[in-house]
């Protein structure tokens, strides 16, 4: 094509016909194939707008819409339950100070309830052994008693006993002396 | 021969051309370099300028695209 | 012709426009406006993507996401902040119309990016339908919104007396020119990056620079799928900041 032409627009003719024969050329200035490519553009561009603008466009709007909106109460439920949460916190740490100061006070109660009750028992016990340890030191004494007595009795009987036996007659006085006084020796 | 000339013209036509596609790089690299010295002065208000630099590149961009186009059609086209 | 050139100075075959061809899927012959054809295709996958994202991705209307329905909502999420924070509220009226450019050319952008497809976006006629499409809809709002004081976009009254002519004189002349760079940019950058990797493709038939080609090829590659993005994103930014003008024309 180009050895034949002469000059600048005899070649640009020559080369605008080869391009429509042969596809020689740029392919973007061949002017044959614009109506069909503005024509399938045209169509490409009114389908894409339609999809876009009845479907997708209204879609994800809606989905975007719907999302923030979840996020947001999400956030307000959060917040709500943070908050209760720290009302519960609050309203156990005050239930605890409570029974905490009930337990001490209990405790203190019981306590001086213990000592009073122990206290009486103590002096109750107290009392209860010096009176058994009197009544015991009155049984002793009493005892003691009965047997210096018998002792006496019976060291009396046995000097006569053996006086008499050692073939002397007893005076039933003078060995009664001599047995107190060998008592109290 | 004549046809020859023609074409001898087109081809140092379409490489003086392309000398344009160099120059349109020094426009670009001046436009990012000059954004990336703004943006490390002031790298807050660097985001906020990105939609500018594009359209800067663009700009700058488009003129090599033409003359490469000029190139392009020397070439193939006449 | 450059082509037939290239093959018989080096002998390597060179054909970085050759992916941009627009055929018919079924049989040969002319191509009428009604034809099926390659761009039919790639444009019909580009919906049942943006179906499969956003239609059965969001099926479930999950409260908590699935990872496609969450990909949706983020492409949604992004894009409406980008209308909120550059056009105001009240230009999210027309975040739909938004949405719709930026994500047929995101997915036309990274379908292109597959190997042995045809990249929609990177075709002038189809950018040049989009970006035109923003200059008269952008225009129209801005006559039907402010009347005539729509026209005070191009009068800096801040300025000095002496300039104020000559600015608006340039004001002009760059409102007109936003619908060209606004398509070029686009077409430009994708066919760019589809044409270098064609070139870089081209060189690994010699065995000796081929681990380099293939090298070149991936780094090329991760920078395409960067401007796919970027392109997306600056073509919508865009559209957003021509709606702000023509809603608020007052400096």
């Amino acid at each position: 094509m180009a050895g034949e032409t002469t000059t600048v627009e005899h070649a640009a003719d020559a080369a605008a016909h080869g391009a429509e024969a042969s596809g020689a050329g740029m392919p973007q200035l061949d002017f044959s194939t614009f109506p069909n490519q503005i024509f399938w553009l045209l169509v490409t561009l009114v389908v894409i707008y339609f999809v876009l603008s009845r479907i997708a466009i209204p879609r994800i709007g809606a989905v975007l819409a719907e999302r923030a909106g979840t996020i947001t109460n999400d956030i307000a439920a959060a917040e709500e339950l943070k908050q209760k949460a720290e009302a519960a916190e609050a309203a156990y740490d005050k239930a605890l100070v409570d029974a905490r100061t009930e337990a001490s006070r209990i405790v203190a109660e019981a306590k001086a309830e213990i000592q009073a009750e122990l206290d009486i028992e103590l002096q109750k016990a107290d009392a209860a052994i010096s009176a058994k340890t009197a009544e015991s030191e009155k049984a002793i004494g009493e005892i003691r008693a009965g047997a210096v007595k018998s002792v006496t009795a019976v060291a009396k009987d046995a000097a006569k006993e053996i006086v008499s036996a050692l073939g002397g007659k007893a005076d039933a006085k003078a060995v009664t002396a001599a047995v107190t006084a060998r008592m109290k020796g | 021969m004549e046809g020859d000339i023609a074409q001898l013209g087109q081809f140092v036509g379409a490489g003086l051309a392309a000398i344009g596609s160099g120059a349109a790089a020094i426009g670009v690299g001046h436009v990012a370099g000059n954004y990336l010295a703004g943006a490390l002065r002031n790298p807050s208000a660097a985001a906020s300028q990105t939609a500018t630099l594009f359209i800067g590149l663009a700009f700058a961009e488009a003129l090599g695209i033409f003359s490469f186009l000029v190139a392009l059609l020397l070439m193939f086209a006449v | 012709m450059a082509t037939e050139t290239h093959e018989e100075s080096t002998g390597l075959v060179f054909h970085p426009l050759d992916q941009f061809i627009v055929k018919p899927l079924f049989g040969e012959g002319p191509i009428h406006w009604y034809t099926i054809t390659n761009v039919t295709l790639w444009m019909a996958i580009a919906v049942v993507a943006v179906l499969a994202l956003f239609v059965f991705g969001s099926r479930g209307r999950a409260i908590v996401p699935t990872r496609t329905q969450s990909f949706g909502e983020m492409i949604y999420g992004f894009i409406y902040k980008m209308v909120e924070d550059v056009t105001g509220k009240d230009g999210l009226k027309y975040f739909p119309y938004i949405l719709t450019i930026f994500i047929f050319i995101l997915f036309a952008n990274f379908l292109g990016l597959i190997p042995m497809s045809f990249t929609t976006t990177s075709h002038i006629a189809v950018t040049a339908v989009l970006g035109f499409g923003v200059f008269i809809i952008v225009t129209l709002i801005g006559f039907i919104k402010n009347g005539a004081s729509f026209l005070s976009l191009f009068w800096m009254s801040d300025a000095p007396a002496l300039l104020r002519p000559i600015i608006a004189i340039i004001e002009v002349i760059s409102y007109f020119v936003r619908p060209v760079s606004h398509s070029i940019r686009l077409a430009g950058n994708i066919m760019a990056g589809h044409a270098v990797i064609k070139v870089f493709a081209g060189f690994a038939a010699i065995a000796l620079i081929s681990p380099v080609s293939v090298l070149a090829i991936t780094a090329i590659y991760g920078l395409e799928v960067l401007v796919a993005g970027i392109q997306a994103y600056v073509f919508t930014i865009l559209t957003c900041v021509y709606l702000k003008d023509a809603l608020h024309p007052h400096h």
